[in-house]
């Protein structure tokens, strides 16, 4: 195997996505443009531009899935809109024409949420990507929802503030992905994850019309609509334009690194020091194996001999961060740590980052293929969780790596494995579906930043009542009564709009068949 | 998915599945959002705190409970939650109202703190949002249109809310002459309150950063800052403004009279009560179909709407 050391994180991601592409369940090519389709892209043509849609096999094929392993998306003409009338015009014609509209950002979402199901319009929402208005005194900057989150993060910089929420693949996904699927990243411990980051989003809905949700002031009127907006995955409507809140930066920050010759120990740090008070900016944790594979791939320094690593931040005004690490360092001592590194710069902090942010592009040089799954659990019973990972990994004869954000209680067990041997894909599905099991009978949540999908579409009944389901497919409905936007997600088939004619069109099985 | 306690299961008895029906908590915001329909059948949430782990940093608890009994129940852990104490107020009541706390430049808004609501909806059945977890999205977010939706979607009955660390030092302090912008650089300040003239400011943090933090406010003021019991007396009508609006009501903002403002939040406390803020008719409509989803019958909480806060 080539190792190929990538030396910008937009790289690691971009190899990720492109190992992806090219593995999993075998690729079909997107079925051929059927004969209704011609008419219905003259008429998108017409009301866009005809250089702003494209119906080649190529391009259907790329709009047809995203970063999961999901293979059976099947995108019908996508279109390439640059404005919000141009969105609105769209979604009126796929309307004329009874078809249902699915929008996308980057495409690395990891639950099939971009994957457009029977043959609907696909919406490419990249060219939207300008960065409108920054307002340093509200705290507030408007952007379209194509804009990668790393570039506004980057245009920010000079303001001395930030876009808090940021995920692992923020070289790559856009603010409208993470809007939609309610997104996460190492520093959603202390400062929450994207619905306390949105204060306003404008959508078209799936009748054509413009909403703005929410507003800048402290308590809009009406019900939570835009809280009621993020997190939905595409099916309330299309985010054209989004409010995002903007952070300050802080005085002082401090980045440590705690490395365990027991991964139990680890575990119990994360728990003690959540139970000390203590709210530091991120806590995510490797295990040893991950920390081999990120080594061999970007030389963050982490020691290869531990058997778990814990990466740990603290902001804040300067007095506070230097007793909160102390506090921490103690803790860790407590618990055995072979270790306790503090960044001395700017350099290595950046290089300790990037170790954890490139954790998954290493991935790809351990196994041609992995499956990376996302649940949650009670923060204080890590330790048990994890044990009983690896029981599950051993079980099934799986490479397990885990990289999470442990602060938060959020698993990020990936199970790296070679789909090209006899029965692989079983093992994978078998020990995913015990790994999710586990999480809910510890009292934890199906996924905690990677949204349902229709990954997980099916296995919302075994956290949700019939009651509970049928709340939310109101929540839904009342945004989209037509059931038109990004149909057969998150819902299981009963609660969903799976009657749509439009979705009868094309195979809309979940993962798990 | 739970099974639901018996608290919980009586509520839902009560409330039912017919007739107009409202939840009387303390009855501190009773007319937020119009008086309640004549006639409505009137029923108290249950109360109590079901459990609390300090180590989770979460409390689960019955949304008939006093916010100042739960908090005197955390702490006793160094904790509290994000909800606003008012005499009497209960969790419920203060979630449906969604009123931030006079802190919430430090504790964040309301609708950020809940993690997992179980109510009673429409039909009489009891349904829950969100999760036992501090992080989740697994489906559709019930959590956050509850919040602030006075009750008119469904009936809470008990709540899972984020619990935060109260801070190592905590002050209350009146700052004589102080203008709001550069208080605005206090890292500890978990509220700032301006009423054109003086600041209040509310300190929070390890005692290192707070005596920085008042080091600064002492530069800023006409005369030594000194230590408070808590905030001004409030003007009693509630607008929602953006920071910089809020910051500019010094420069005579008539229509308000006397006024405290939440300086970086936007909510500022007047005499006079706000005119009516618009709404744009696309939102208006939204906001119907949600009530008709969610309550067909519109039995709970009539006479209520979320569109007529202040
Ligand atoms: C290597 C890697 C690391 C990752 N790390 C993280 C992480 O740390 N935290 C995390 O939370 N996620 C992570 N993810 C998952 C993924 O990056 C996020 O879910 C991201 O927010 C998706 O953004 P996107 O632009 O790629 O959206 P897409 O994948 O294109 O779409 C995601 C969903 O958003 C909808 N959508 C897109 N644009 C719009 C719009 N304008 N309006 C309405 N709906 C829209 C789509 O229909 C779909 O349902 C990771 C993925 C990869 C591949």
């Amino acid at each position: 195997m080539v190792r190929v050391v990538a030396r910008t994180l937009a790289e690691a991601t971009r190899r990720v996505l492109g190992s992806r592409r090219r593995t999993g369940r075998g690729p079909a090519a997107a079925e051929p443009a059927q004969a209704g389709d011609a008419a219905l892209a003259a008429d998108l043509e017409a009301a866009i531009g005809a250089d702003r849609v494209r119906s080649d096999a190529a391009a259907r094929y790329l709009a047809s899935r995203d970063a999961s392993i999901y293979r059976e998306g099947n995108a019908g003409p996508v279109c390439y809109p640059d404005s919000t009338a141009d969105v609105v015009a769209c979604v009126q014609v796929a309307a004329r024409h009874g078809r249902a509209v699915s929008p996308r950002g980057a495409g690395t979402g990891l639950a099939g949420g971009a994957a457009p199901l029977g043959r609907p319009v696909v919406l490419s929402m990249t060219r939207m990507d300008k960065l409108l208005e920054i307002d340093v005194d509200n705290g507030v900057a408007w952007v379209q929802p194509g804009i990668v989150n790393l570039d506004l993060t980057r245009a920010l910089a000079p303001h001395g503030v930030h876009y808090a929420p940021d995920p692992s693949s923020q070289a790559a996904c856009t603010i409208g992905g993470n809007v939609a699927n309610n997104s996460g990243g190492p520093h959603c411990l202390a400062y929450g994850v994207t619905s306390a980051h949105v204060l306003a989003v404008e959508v078209v809905l799936s009748d054509g019309s413009v909403v703005t949700l929410g507003d800048l002031s402290a308590e809009p009127v009406g019900y939570d609509l835009r809280g009621a907006f993020v997190g939905s995955e595409g099916m309330c409507g299309i985010a054209t334009a989004v409010a995002v809140r903007l952070t300050p930066d802080p005085p002082a920050v401090r980045t440590m690194l705690l490395c365990f010759d027991d991964v139990s120990d680890a575990a119990a740090t994360v728990s003690a020091i959540i139970a000390d008070g203590i709210v530091p900016a991120a806590i995510e944790m490797m295990d040893q194996r991950c920390v081999r594979a990120v080594e061999d791939f970007a030389q963050a320094g982490y020691p290869e001999d531990a058997a778990a690593v814990l990466l740990v931040e603290v902001d804040g005004p300067a007095g506070g961060v230097s007793i909160a690490s102390e506090r921490i360092a103690g803790i860790a001592r407590r618990y055995q740590a072979m270790s306790v590194r503090t960044a001395a710069d700017e350099d290595e902090r950046a290089r300790l980052w990037k170790g954890r942010k490139s954790a998954f592009g290493a991935v790809a040089n351990v196994m041609p293929d992995y499956y990376l799954h996302d649940t949650v659990v009670p923060r204080t019973r890590l330790v048990e969780v994890l044990e009983s990972i690896y029981e599950i990994v051993d079980r099934y004869d799986l490479i397990v790596l885990n990289v999470f954000h442990a602060g938060d209680g959020n698993l990020h067990p990936i199970l790296a494995y070679d789909s090209r041997v006899p029965g692989a894909d079983e093992r994978v599905h078998a020990a995913g579906r015990e790994i999710i099991t586990m999480s809910l009978d510890m009292g934890g949540a199906l996924t905690g930043e990677h949204g349902i999908g229709v990954e997980k579409r099916e296995h919302m009944s075994r956290m949700f009542s019939e009651v509970d389901l049928d709340q939310q497919a109101r929540l839904r409905a009342s945004f989209d009564p037509y059931c038109r936007m990004n149909p057969g997600k998150v819902l299981p088939s009963a609660h969903s709009c799976s009657d749509i004619a439009a979705l009868r069109a094309s195979d809309a099985s979940g993962v798990w068949g | 998915m739970a099974d639901f306690d018996e608290a919980l299961t009586a509520f839902a008895a009560e409330v039912g599945s017919e007739g107009p029906v409202c939840v009387r908590g303390g009855r501190t915001r009773w007319s937020l959002g119009g008086d309640m329909a004549p006639g409505t059948r009137e029923v108290a949430a249950p109360a109590g705190i079901v459990a609390f782990e300090p180590a989770e940093m979460t409390v689960r608890v019955r949304a008939g409970t006093p916010v100042t009994e739960l908090h005197e129940a955390l702490a006793g852990s160094g904790q509290r939650t994000a909800l606003p104490e008012r005499p009497g107020g209960t969790v419920g009541g203060a979630l449906m109202a969604g009123e931030s706390s006079i802190a919430r430049l430090g504790l964040g808004p309301v609708r950020d703190g809940l993690l997992q609501a179980r109510y009673v909806c429409a039909d009489g059945r009891i349904a829950s949002g969100g999760a036992g977890t501090v992080k989740n999205v697994s489906g559709f977010d019930l959590c956050r249109l509850l919040v602030g939706s006075l009750g008119t979607l469904g009936l809470v009955g008990e709540v899972l809310l984020r619990t935060m660390p109260v801070g190592e030092v905590e002050r209350w302090v009146h700052v004589p002459g102080a203008a709001p912008d550069p208080a605005r650089s206090c890292h500890t300040a978990a509220s700032l309150l301006w009423d054109g003239t003086d600041l209040w400011a509310f300190l929070s943090g390890y005692g290192v950063d707070v005596d920085e933090d008042l080091s600064r406010l002492a530069e800023l003021s006409s005369g030594p800052p000194e230590d408070v019991d808590g905030p001004p007396d409030l003007p009693p009508h509630r607008w929602s403004c953006t920071p910089s609006e809020a910051a500019s009501f010094g420069s005579g903002n008539g229509a308000a009279g006397r006024f405290v403002a939440e300086v970086g939040v936007g909510v500022v406390h007047a005499s006079e009560p706000q005119p009516a803020r618009p709404v744009e008719p696309g939102v208006g409509e939204l906001n119907r179909r949600f009530k008709e989803r969610f309550d067909p019958a519109g039995r709970l909480n009539p006479g209520r709407d979320p569109l007529r806060k202040p």
